[in-house]
């Protein structure tokens, strides 16, 4: 106990010494092209670039930190890092907790991958991650659902049977059919409202900073070439 | 991390492999290792001191540390664990940050619980969102040792309080008789002789943390589990200069193998401490161990 206190002390000590105006850019890691982790061990994808250029055009410092997708909303309002940039789409229900910046990326459909080309989805098991637009969306329309806490587990439910189905975004479900004899339906469902960065709802400041940055790289159209550098949607 | 490593499609075999257990992700999964043993070896200790004083407050004459004692064990005893450790160490971190925005911006103007944010001023953050990574790191794996100490301390206190209780009355009488003061008779004698008594639920309770260690992931720090599942998912060669299938299987097999080992040593060694505790206790293993020697 001694220990910690004194443990504490010293970090408290350490950690006064450090400057201000670091934001902290919480994301998931495990849903390429989007964000995941690379063979260095360091966070990469479409939003590492994305945010990297945000916070140069925003002059801040940014740092980037890992956090599971079931509990990235929580500790985002309890102050463990300052925004969500994990390919979460804007809804009405995750507005009520935190605020969007506006969407880097158009509402795009989403598809399913199946291994049977011709399977009918709506009598089918259908494997989604939890918490998601899509598991929304299949509870909705009351067909079975089966929820799984990481993108990885859905696709691997459809491989061995346990699902007939998973329903993702397109982008994400690119990167896994064509092996394993997994396809994709013709079938896509047009659900979310575009892909934004979340923020704290009493952080307006940072969230103006991100809009304007946001914005500058839709003008120029550097938001358009890094779509389509890592394929993860339709262009704006 | 080899020179041969640049070109990994070109490599076959053995030395893919290498190149391949070698890369900075997998560093990741073998520092997580050094974790989850760092952490057990400081959080053993630790728990067996909240322990000790959960038990002798329990059994003291004095009532209210009773009562502490005994809330203590009881309430943290039957709280589920994952309930403790998604809701307790929020609390906690929030309550260092609330006590540190009080000393820090007595000015603030600004409520701290905004709707569903808790806002502190920047200078109360802990650790700061300005220190290195490393050091939010460090903060988590306290914050992780705190409670699993507090967790299983819990359980330490209610073993020890039942070891201490089997201890033979006539040992603590003989001790009186000698004209030892209750202090000394604590010390002297109660205390050597209840750890024969304690070290089966004990040895348990090392078991079990042994084992869930793993929900150091719910604290934001990065362990086994969570390195396996990470690199044992399909990957693609869009992303990775390793692509390779669902291996999670492989590497969940790495993990039970290290787990069934490492219990395994604990057993050999658990067992070697009870051998040197039971010698010349008043109890049938040292009566054993007695006549063999005789």
């Amino acid at each position: 106990m001694k220990k910690l206190i004194l443990s504490t002390a010293a970090l408290a000590l350490v950690a006064g010494f450090a400057s201000a105006d670091v934001v902290r850019m919480g994301t998931e890691g495990a849903y390429a092209p989007w964000n995941f982790v690379n063979d260095a061990g360091e966070i990469d994808g479409f939003e590492r670039e994305l945010g990297d250029e945000l916070c140069k055009r925003a002059n801040l410092t940014c740092e980037w930190v890992k956090n599971d997708w079931d509990s990235i909303i929580p500790n985002l309002v309890s102050g463990n890092y300052d925004t969500i940039i994990a390919g979460m789409s804007v809804t009405a229900e995750r507005d009520e907790v935190i605020d969007f910046t506006q969407a880097y990326t158009p509402p795009d459909p989403s598809a399913f991958a199946a291994l049977d080309a011709g399977l009918d989805v709506e009598g089918g098991v259908i494997a989604a991650q939890a918490a998601t637009i899509q598991a929304a969306f299949i509870a909705e329309k009351g067909w079975t659902l089966i929820e799984f806490a990481t993108p990885e587990e859905t696709v691997a439910a459809v491989r061995n049977g346990e699902a007939d189905a998973v329903l993702a975004d397109k982008s994400f479900l690119d990167t896994v059919v064509g092996s394993d004899g997994l396809v994709l339906l013709e079938r896509t469902e047009m659900i979310g409202g575009g892909v934004g960065m979340g923020v704290r709802e009493s952080d307006q400041e940072l969230r103006a900073t991100f809009d304007a940055a946001i914005q500058s790289m839709k003008d120029d159209g550097t938001l358009n070439t890094l779509i389509a550098k890592w394929e993860v949607s339709s262009q704006w | 991390m080899f020179s041969y490593c640049t070109d990994p499609e070109a490599l076959e075999g053995l030395a893919w492999l290498s190149c391949y257990l070698t890369t900075g992700k997998h560093m990741g999964l073998y520092i997580s290792v050094v974790t989850v043993l760092v952490l057990l070896a400081i959080t053993a200790p630790v728990a067996l001191a909240f322990g000790f004083a959960g038990a002798t407050a329990a059994r003291s004459k004095f009532l209210p540390l009773r009562w502490l004692g005994k809330g203590y064990t009881s309430i943290v005893r039957g709280v589920p664990d994952i309930a403790f450790f998604m809701f307790f160490v929020i609390a906690l971190d929030q309550g260092f940050e609330w006590l540190r925005h009080q000393v820090k911006c007595p000015d603030w103007p600004d409520a701290i619980r905004q709707g569903n944010d808790f806002v502190v001023c920047t200078a109360a953050k802990l650790p700061l969102s300005a220190s290195p990574q490393w050091l939010h790191e460090t903060y988590a794996f306290f914050l992780a040792v705190l409670t699993f100490a507090i967790v299983f301390g819990a359980f330490a206190a209610n073993v020890l309080f039942g070891a201490m209780r089997a201890v033979p009355r006539p040992q603590l009488e003989t001790a009186e008789a000698y004209g030892m003061t209750r202090r000394q008779t604590f010390w002297r004698i109660l205390v050597p002789q209840m750890w024969v008594y304690a070290l089966p639920g004990l040895s348990n309770l090392w078991m079990v943390l042994i084992k869930a260690t793993p929900l150091l992931f719910l604290l934001g720090v990065e362990d086994i589990v969570y390195w396996a599942r990470e690199l044992g998912g399909t990957k693609n060669a869009r992303f990775t200069d390793y692509p390779h299938g669902d291996w999670r299987m492989w590497y969940f097999f790495a993990l039970l193998v290290f787990y069934l080992s490492f219990t395994k040593v604990s057993e050999v060694v658990l067992e070697r401490i009870m051998k040197r505790l039971t010698h010349g206790q008043a109890t049938s293993g040292g009566e054993a161990q007695r006549r063999a020697n005789a």
